[in-house]
């Protein structure tokens, strides 16, 4: 069943290349994306029986999460980009389409992977399919986009390689029969000579965290958002973040089975707030709306790594932000996309007035914004609250007090940019595109399940939610 | 056999340092490629003559031998380029360089905490040192091609310390992880062609519109 999911997406990917017809090409990604958001829900209301211990992949509750969000943010993209290609027949989706399904498929592979070997496959081929996706419009500023995210991005997979072949080296020593497989690893966590596996979750770290975008291996980040179709923005900073994200919490996994679980989490901890810092200083006067997303989005990964960092009611926090942040990102990616093309310009002083030129898109801008930054009543304002109170319930006054102040000039910051854009009138009252409901409805959407979210958290995710943040704590 | 591993492990290193001295693009890549080919040895020498052993050799080989320098040697035909010039440090400074971080990663390895049969052995000092000999190319020249010939030492250099651990990765991993090479070098190289066909150069000091 799970095998299916992965495979599908390779199949129609080849089935793209095979079609004459544009708009069948383009329509094949949210059959794609409904095909997958179906199965990906079955799977995850049926988990079946467990997964056998030995195997390469299998679902439990964190890989449940993430499988959710990402299935659900590449629907709604999906949809989105229907519409879009449409819009960009210029450009052609002969290349976006088959390197859209195959993302989704590595990612889907990464997500369920049990073995740190299929991992790191996973991730390192979302590295590859989405570099043609960020060269999309084929310009200078692409090219150094995609070449920076190529050459940063695959580094960084290889030193996680590293830290994999550490982490095995550790098993070595101690006589266990080496495998990377997880239930293995963590069933001889005690057994595992520390100084391998400390330098392998270090390189874990670093390899993982370049491309989830924490501080300070985040220099590719605002390139690749920034450059990259708002659509694709919007996967990359949900879907493949979260994905990049899940892949260091098996290292966390691994460190705890193994007893050292509080080095992990300062380490998380430190990169954490070190890519808050840099979020905030980098944030207050972006001329640049895409660029001002791809540091919230370091911002973000940041306020992720502290929750886990921290621990215990955080991390239940950090797991339900994983799930808001995706969304939200996913809203203001898409209405940024919207507003750049309308306006033909993401740069702040060509941009005004986008809610009285485009109601819809501008004002879900707004709104994401409102969202992100945690303004109630949206989701992110419960989870950065629950990640707060952890944060102080755990005795760390000043961490506590820090996040609150630099979460205060995030909102500034980025409140400066955002209001310029979407408040006043227009400069030029000719616009190069307008609202259609599949350009906004998918942003709308996400930006409803957020409000909800913001509510109320329904039974079923939350026990997921405690059953994932449990998985983060074992401690034999 | 053991002896045969040592031989080729120093015969890496030198190919680090030829690499790392020489403005020449295409003698460059043919370093590159020799220094994978040696690699190739490496599972056959160390695990004896097992299918597992064979089929990496094989495919570390015909990739890191064979094919990437062949796609990498088209694209500066195509391109017309022989030369780095001027990388960011010198020849010499980057040769001394070199010399220290082997150097260093000799020392370093005596510290770790190496099993008692790879104490001592060539393995893991030749993996850092490889890494390290990639990075400093990686940053220190400006031509696409030099920076992806980095890539591919670095690369090299997770490879000798994978040997040591083949059986960590089952069969169909490795696979993967060699076509994930491939594609994301063959993927390099379009990028690369169009940063000349954008620029009309390969420099990638052109490449810095984006910046705060």
């Amino acid at each position: 069943m799970l095998a299916v999911l992965i495979l599908f997406p390779l199949a129609l990917a080849a089935l793209a290349n095979l079609l004459p017809w544009y708009r069948g090409r383009s329509w094949l990604l949210p059959l794609a994306g409904a095909l997958h958001l179906a199965l990906a829900g079955m799977l995850v209301v049926h988990p079946g029986s467990a997964a056998a211990a030995g195997a390469w992949i299998g679902l439990d509750a964190l890989s449940r999460l993430v499988l959710l969000v990402a299935s659900l943010l590449f629907f709604g993209c999906a949809l989105y980009a229907t519409e879009y290609l449409n819009l960009r027949r210029d450009r052609g989706n002969t290349v976006m389409v088959p390197c859209l399904l195959v993302f989704l498929s590595a990612m889907t592979l990464a997500i369920v992977a049990r073995h740190l070997g299929v991992l790191w496959l996973g991730v390192e081929t979302t590295t590859i399919a989405s570099a043609p996706l960020i060269y999309y419009n084929r310009n200078r500023l692409s090219i150094e986009a995609t070449w920076k995210y190529l050459l940063i991005g695959s580094v960084g997979i290889a030193l996680a390689m590293l830290g994999l072949l550490f982490i095995a080296y550790a098993a070595l020593g101690s006589g266990v029969p080496v495998s990377l497989q997880l239930d293995k690893l963590l069933a001889d966590g005690p057994l595992l000579a520390g100084p391998w596996l400390h330098a392998g979750f270090v390189f874990l770290l670093v390899g993982f965290g370049t491309k989830m975008g924490l501080a300070p291996l985040h220099t590719w980040k605002p390139d690749a958002y920034g450059e990259a179709p708002g659509m694709v923005g919007a996967l990359l900073a949900g879907g493949l973040t979260s994905v990049a994200f899940l892949a260091i919490l098996r290292g966390v996994q691994i460190m705890g089975a193994a007893g050292d679980l509080a080095m992990a989490r300062q380490a998380l901890l430190g990169m954490g707030m070190l890519s808050l810092l840099l979020a905030a200083v980098f944030m207050v006067r972006q001329p640049d709306i895409k660029r001002m997303l791809a540091y919230s989005s370091v911002e973000h990964m940041g306020i992720l790594a502290i929750g886990v960092g921290i621990g215990g009611l955080a991390t239940f926090g950090a797991l339900l932000h994983l799930v808001n942040n995706a969304l939200t990102k996913g809203c203001l990616f898409l209405s940024a996309g919207n507003i750049h093309r309308a306006f033909a310009s993401k740069h702040l002083s060509e941009v005004r007035g986008a809610i009285s030129a485009l109601p819809l898109s501008g004002g879900l801008f707004l709104a994401g914004f409102l969202a992100i930054t945690g303004s109630p009543p949206f989701g992110p304002f419960l989870s950065e609250f629950t990640i707060l109170r952890g944060i102080f319930a755990s005795g760390q006054l000043v961490i506590g007090a820090l996040f609150l102040i630099l979460l205060a000039a995030v909102f500034i910051g980025m409140g400066a940019t955002v209001l310029a854009v979407t408040q006043g009138e227009p400069m030029e009252p000719e616009l190069h595109s307008h609202d259609r409901l599949l350009l906004v409805a998918p942003p709308l959407v996400f930006l409803l399940v957020v409000l909800v979210l913001g509510f109320f958290i329904p039974p079923p995710l939350s026990a997921l939610l405690q059953e994932a943040a449990a998985l983060l704590e074992v401690n034999p | 056999m053991y002896d045969l591993s040592n031989l080729c492990l120093l015969l890496v290193i030198l190919l680090n340092f030829f690499t790392l001295g020489s403005s020449r693009l295409g003698a460059c890549i043919r370093a590159v490629a020799l220094q994978g080919a040696l690699l190739s040895l490496l599972p056959v020498t160390t695990h004896g003559l097992t299918g597992h052993a064979l089929v990496l050799a094989g495919g570390a080989l015909l990739l890191k031998g064979v094919f990437i320098p062949w796609l990498l040697l088209s694209a500066i035909r195509e391109v017309r380029i022989r030369r780095e010039i001027e990388p960011l440090i010198g020849y010499i400074p980057t040769l001394i360089l070199g010399a220290l971080v082997t150097a260093a990663s000799f020392i370093f390895a005596d510290f770790l905490p190496l099993l008692p049969e790879h104490q001592g052995g060539l393995f893991i000092p030749t993996s850092l040192a490889t890494l390290f000999a990639g990075f400093l190319l990686l940053m220190t020249r400006r031509k696409a091609i030099t920076q992806v010939l980095g890539y591919l030492m670095l690369e090299n250099g997770i490879f000798i310390f994978g040997i040591l651990l083949s059986e960590a990765m089952p069969l169909m991993v490795e696979a993967g992880v060699f076509l994930d090479l491939l594609v994301g070098v063959f993927i390099m190289g379009i990028v690369m062609n169009q940063i000349n066909r954008e620029f009309s150069t390969l420099n990638t000091e052109r490449l810095s519109a984006l910046k705060e």
